[in-house]
């Protein structure tokens, strides 16, 4: 077993753990923290798999930004806690049946079914480097520079919506 | 050297962790947490295959989909806001003013 194989399987195991931790816990601010622990640890992922940018960009966009937005709506509504109101008894049992039977299907054709050939390297010392890192931002503003204009209408455009959305009260009264 | 099946199934657990929070939570909110647990999963995924074909488009296209991801948020968050204030319950078991 070399090393990066055991900080892959410790890595695995907090970012399961954490999943799990976000799914039951009932307080909602819980959820958030399990969660920004979740993001972290697959950002060290992004790591191991030689992508620094990507790995930076998970942690100020995912564990920064979208999850103290989180925050500050579970705290702004004060809904930490709702109370558990089942519509339906037998969807819980159902819904975790299913689930499972997902996660053991899709175990079972990764492991036995699908081909997948070939070893995710190990990041050599090129990878993490500013040379890298320049590659990657040529071949993001030529190969796919309209595919990222595309983006920022994107942004744009939520952005437009969010403050539209926000101001409708105010305009009523 | 890890083989790649690992990621791939690392991923394939958080994304089924995912579609059972959506399933079996009733906050919108922790709905929406698992919904990004779920593209968290896909992106590990893309990555994970980008670093055996040695290419930057699978590593662009996750940054695409981060960013698509933080504008869902925002929307979405404020969606909820403005259902909080109208009705001051966001329940998803209580949003039933669609149903026939």
């Amino acid at each position: 077993m070399t090393s990066e194989l055991i900080v892959f399987l410790v890595l695995a195991l907090i970012s399961v753990a954490a999943a799990l931790g976000m799914l039951l816990s009932q307080n909602a601010v819980y959820s958030a923290l399990f969660l920004v622990l979740n993001f972290v640890t697959v950002a060290l992922f992004y790591l191991l798999l030689g992508a620094p940018f990507i790995a930076m960009s998970q942690i100020t966009v995912y564990a920064g930004a979208i999850m103290v937005l989180f925050l500050f709506v579970i705290m702004l509504l004060g809904v930490e806690n709702l109370k558990p109101a089942q519509a339906l008894a037998w969807q819980k049992p159902l819904a975790i049946v299913l689930a499972l039977g997902l996660a053991l299907e899709a175990l079972y054709l990764i492991f036995t079914r699908a081909q997948i050939s070939g070893v995710t390297l190990a990041p050599d010392a090129s990878a993490n480097s500013m040379e890298s890192l320049r590659n990657m931002a040529l071949t993001l503003f030529n190969q796919y520079l309209l595919p990222f204009e595309i983006t920022s209408i994107l942004l744009l455009a939520a952005m437009v919506g969010v403050i539209a959305l926000a101001r409708q009260e105010k305009a009523k009264s | 050297m890890i083989p790649v099946n690992y990621y791939i199934a690392l991923s394939a657990v958080l994304f089924t962790i995912g579609a059972l929070g959506v399933l079996i939570r009733r906050n919108p909110l922790i709905i929406f947490m698992s919904v990004e647990l779920m593209l968290n999963a896909a992106n590990l995924a893309i990555v994970a295959f980008a670093n055996v074909y040695q290419t930057f488009s699978g590593q662009i296209f996750v940054f695409f989909v981060i960013a698509v991801a933080a504008a869902e948020v925002a929307v979405g968050l404020a969606l909820l806001v403005e259902i909080f204030k109208s009705r001051k319950n966001i329940n998803v078991d209580d949003l039933n003013s669609l149903k026939g």
